[in-house]
């Protein structure tokens, strides 16, 4: 599973990532952001394969995408 | 969820981080706006070559105007449209720095087209950024050379004619028959699919600089939602159906892989 994080205040809402995310994880959130934007929020990430089109799409470079490593996974 | 996610992030794999080479100003261009993939592209390109330290950004006038703001290299703000011709002049008295430029339609192929052609046929050794939107953005959406036939801007309101407007000009067919040219391609941002060939496309006229060949451009077709009256995605839809039509992706001329012109590119 991939973890996809994005900077709530960098975002200005224009739904790329949403619109282009294979696996519908993401939608546009109901809280305003300090510029008075709304922005993306991660709806779902169970099944996030970190395909990075979200963060290929991003006009604002406001997502990161983390992996958990191996060992991470053995820990739990 | 959150909250143990961010406990954790140490140990995690980065798959995606913003490059080095942009800086944490948050852009200030509209929603939507491609200008921003074509930024974190130029400077992923400049982060995986690793010429950052010695890479100097020429600013244009536009949208893109603060364009030095945004990357984090040394840059100069050139005079609209002049900026080849201040790449000319930084690279001619410093060689072993890697000088781009970033110009909009309405710098480059407008007040700018002189400056741009002749640096071309000087084969001045610098990489031009050239971003396509069919539209003068900043100044609020007039007409360009660029704009397609048809297309209402704020000084075309019935739609751009050949009576009054003229033909949209295609930069990258005009710059193909200049000898000096190293590496020309036309590419664009609107589907993931397009935004990886670009990548490519900017990372080879990179490569032309670093390699001495000779003048290189890259040409974005770029949307502009604001003065396009469009949503973010269906500027990228107009992009795929109305602008590509008149602008095709094509590789025209790559003396990096030594494909030589025409070829249709390492894609």
């Amino acid at each position: 599973m991939a973890i996809v994080i994005i900077d709530q205040d960098r975002c200005k809402g224009c739904g790329l990532c949403v619109a282009f995310c294979p696996k519908d994880n993401l939608q546009i959130g109901d809280q305003l952001n300090t510029a008075g934007l709304k922005p993306a929020v991660v709806k779902s990430q169970e099944n996030c394969t970190g395909c990075k089109i979200c963060a290929l799409m991003c006009p604002e470079a406001c997502i990161e995408i983390y992996r958990e490593t191996a060992e991470v996974v053995a820990g739990e | 969820m959150s909250e143990t996610t961010h406990i954790q992030l140490d140990n995690l794999q980065v798959i995606y981080k913003k490059p080095d080479a942009l800086t944490d100003t948050p852009m200030r261009y509209c929603p939507g706006c491609t200008h921003g993939i074509a930024h974190r592209l130029v400077a992923e390109v400049i982060d995986e070559l690793g010429i950052k330290h010695r890479t100097i950004t020429i600013a244009s006038v536009g949208c893109s105007v603060y364009a030095y703001e945004y990357f984090d290299t040394d840059a100069i703000q050139a005079a609209h449209g002049r900026a080849p011709a201040v790449a000319t002049g930084i690279k001619r008295v410093r060689p072993d720095n890697i000088v781009f430029t970033y110009q909009g339609d309405g710098d480059l192929a407008a007040i700018g087209l002189a400056e741009v052609l002749h640096a071309a046929s000087r084969a001045e050794n610098i990489t031009v950024i050239f971003i396509n939107n069919a539209v003068f953005g900043m100044t609020q959406g007039q007409m360009a050379p660029t704009t397609l036939l048809g297309q209402k801007t704020t000084t075309t309101p019935t739609g751009r004619s050949v009576e009054r407007g003229g033909h949209p000009i295609n930069i990258c067919e005009m710059m193909t028959c200049i000898p000096g040219v190293a590496y020309l391609a036309r590419e664009t941002m609107a589907a993931p699919k397009y935004v990886n060939r670009a990548k490519r496309s900017i990372k080879r006229a990179f490569e032309a600089q670093i390699r001495g060949l000779g003048f290189s451009l890259v040409e974005l077709v770029s949307s502009c939602p604001t003065w396009w009256g469009l949503r973010p995605l269906e500027a990228l839809k107009h992009i795929e159906e109305k602008m590509l039509p008149q602008y095709p992706l094509k590789v025209f001329v790559d003396k990096v892989s030594g494909a030589g012109e025409g070829g249709e590119g390492n894609a």
